[in-house]
């Protein structure tokens, strides 16, 4: 094996970096603060001359995830980037991506709102994506970096996720780990799938390669009939059941013998994890657990460690989201409280530590 | 069941005249044996028999991808016998950029009606086409909503009647009817744009010639391609499919008229 190359980057720079070498074959963006550096250094790494992957800058985030929701379902790794306002405009193919089993990574590094909001980082977008965010019962797979390495890292584990499932997965990341620079280990070159790769693994996909042997394949959400509208809800719960079951993430610093902990993903698990340091520092018995996958969200773990510890304290960047999984994961048993700040501030550790001692 | 022939008295079977010598027309093999579920006297079942016959003789059924809209033409993937994708409601171009760039040895179509191409898809419409993705709209004009029911389209004619203008399309309430084949030829990406229709066997042999060199220009790769069929819609239009034909020889041509409006070969 080749030794490792590494390179000091910001994460919207590393997703472009990844998304070449772990075999992507298409990128569909559109350009929007605090993410524009995804498409910019897509668009000075050419890579259509490289491994051949395609790069598109689309007329607006509608089209863009359009993009993905048809080169999707021809069973090429495709992906696109936005940030929260943009990421709002594309639910409706997310939705129809969900409902059609098309695999696809959509990238949102968060900033505030409502609306048009702030260029500033925010976790806000904790619910949208966490609740599926377009119209009909379905989820999305979400994984929430919370640092640069974990950005490239999770484009590959990403598409592995979307296509195992044929789903859309989302990395939920914000504009700090967007933003900030990181030295990172580029994850080893694996080329593109071929023609005949391609059908292996996705015999499903509308890719215009008719077999006689079998029908031919349709990418859609539709169906008219009742009874057969259900069967596919059921068939897709049956899959979020095996997803919840299978692609639970997280990690957990100091819980074993902790008094009081944090919970906290992305860049707040971050901020958390020097406020815990400062808070053992005076002596305070505080853990930090940090959910990777948001949905499947890491229930039975919060569940467990709630039978042992006085209280937990949610630290987001919103104004209490994830909050009501956790409290939901405790059913109670044990105090959890919230504490974020909004509109594009970002908390300071000593304020984290402020808020864990009025428990 | 078995038919009388006067032929020096000759009862003659069924199965004596169905012989490939005898066959004159056929069903293309594309297209599949089920019910549509398009109205009597609805352009879209003349417009599918016509793409099936070009996918079929360009030998490019295993190498297609269509991109259904929604709207009348969203059941299109149950009749041709090829790979679809289903868009939402006026994507279909964002799918087939997608689609031919993926895969550029693919026959990559979209088929779509006004509401769809004209209306919440025409930013998709204008910017695939400008692109120049090497793709073919095949665009469904028939001045209404058919699938909801007969509401405003964006091609609908001042002065027509539908039932969300019940008195008639009005400029001051309504705005005017959108040419986008018009504006189509303008763009620097679009290799052929042309508007058709399929209301007599002539027009339906030229609107298949229309469809063939869209075609062959998408995997020639000059650019987008726009072929406009004006369309009736007897039950939109409440009208018998005969007096729908001559409704839109009187009405839509005016306005629409039918012919080439670019072709960068012809240059």
């Amino acid at each position: 094996m080749d030794k490792q190359e590494i390179l000091l980057l910001k994460g919207n720079e590393a997703i472009a970096h990844a998304a070449i070498r772990c075999g992507c074959d298409g990128y569909f963006g559109y350009p929007i603060t605090p993410q524009s550096e995804v498409l910019e250094t897509l668009a000075e790494l050419k890579p259509w001359e490289t491994t051949g992957m395609i790069v598109v800058q689309a007329e607006s985030e509608v089209a863009s995830i359009n993009m993905l929701y048809g080169g999707g379902g021809t069973g090429k790794r495709v992906m696109t980037s936005s940030s929260s306002v943009g990421i709002a405009l594309m639910q409706e193919g997310i939705s129809y991506m969900a409902g059609a089993e098309v695999p696809g990574l959509i990238v949102n590094v968060q900033r505030g709102g409502p609306g048009l909001g702030t260029i500033q980082p925010s976790q806000s977008d904790y619910n949208q994506a966490t609740r599926g965010g377009g119209n009909g019962d379905y989820e999305v797979i979400v994984l929430a970096p919370a640092s640069v390495q974990e950005m490239a890292d999770f484009v590959d584990e990403g598409f592995r996720l979307a296509f195992k499932y044929r789903t859309p997965v989302m990395m939920l990341s914000d504009g700090v780990i967007g933003q900030m620079m990181e030295k990172v280990i580029l994850p080893p070159f694996k080329p593109r799938r071929t023609e005949a790769e391609i059908i292996a693994e996705c015999p499903w996909a509308s890719i215009g390669h008719r077999d006689k042997t079998k029908p031919v394949n349709v990418i859609t959400s539709l169906e008219l009939d009742p009874a057969e509208m259900e069967k596919k809800n059921l068939h897709l719960q049956a899959k979020y059941a095996e997803i919840k079951k299978n692609e639970v993430k997280y990690e957990m610093h100091d819980c074993d013998d902790a008094d009081y902990i944090f919970v906290a993903f992305g860049s707040a698990a971050r901020i958390s994890q020097k406020a815990m340091e400062i808070a053992r520092g005076q002596g305070l018995k505080v853990g930090l657990f940090r959910p990777i996958t948001l949905w499947p969200f890491p229930t039975e773990a919060l569940a467990a460690l709630s039978q042992k510890v006085k209280g937990f304290l949610t630290v987001e960047i919103n104004a209490g989201q994830m909050v009501y999984d956790v409290r939901s994961a405790v059913e109670g048993r044990c105090p959890v409280r919230h504490f974020g700040r909004l509109g594009g501030i970002v908390p300071d550790p000593d304020e984290i530590v402020a808020q864990l001692k009025k428990f | 069941m078995s038919e009388k022939v006067n032929n020096e008295n000759e009862t003659v079977g069924r199965e004596a005249i169905i012989r490939p010598e005898n066959l004159v027309y056929a069903k293309p093999e594309l297209l599949n044996d089920v019910h549509m579920h398009y109205c009597p006297g609805c352009s879209h079942g003349v417009v599918h028999k016509l793409i099936a016959e070009v996918i079929d003789e360009m030998g490019m059924a295993d190498k297609a991808i269509g991109i259904s809209p929604v709207g009348c033409g969203v059941f299109a993937y149950r009749y041709i016998d090829i790979d679809w994708q289903e868009a939402a409601h006026g994507r279909a171009p964002a799918l087939a950029c997608a689609c031919k760039r993926l895969w550029p040895d693919r026959l990559v179509f979209t088929y779509q009606g006004d509401g769809d191409l004209a209306c919440i898809g025409t930013a998709e419409t204008i910017h695939s086409l400008n692109r120049g993705d090497n793709i073919t709209i095949i665009f469904i004009n028939n001045a209404i909503y058919g699938m909801t029911g007969g509401q405003m389209a964006p091609t609908t004619l001042m002065g027509m009647k539908t039932s969300t203008c019940p008195y008639g399309r009005q400029a001051a309430i309504h705005g005017y009817p959108v040419k986008m084949t018009e504006i189509a030829a303008q763009l620097e990406g679009t290799a052929y744009v042309t508007r058709q229709s399929v209301h007599t066997v002539a027009a339906i042999r030229k609107a298949k010639k229309a469809i063939r060199h869209a075609f062959e220009n998408s995997m020639a790769g000059l650019g987008s391609n726009l072929v406009e069929i004006v369309s009736t819609c007897s039950s939109g239009w409440k009208m018998t499919p005969a007096k729908a034909n001559e409704w839109m020889v009187e009405h839509m041509f005016p306005f629409y008229p039918i012919g080439d409006l670019k072709d960068i070969q012809s240059r």
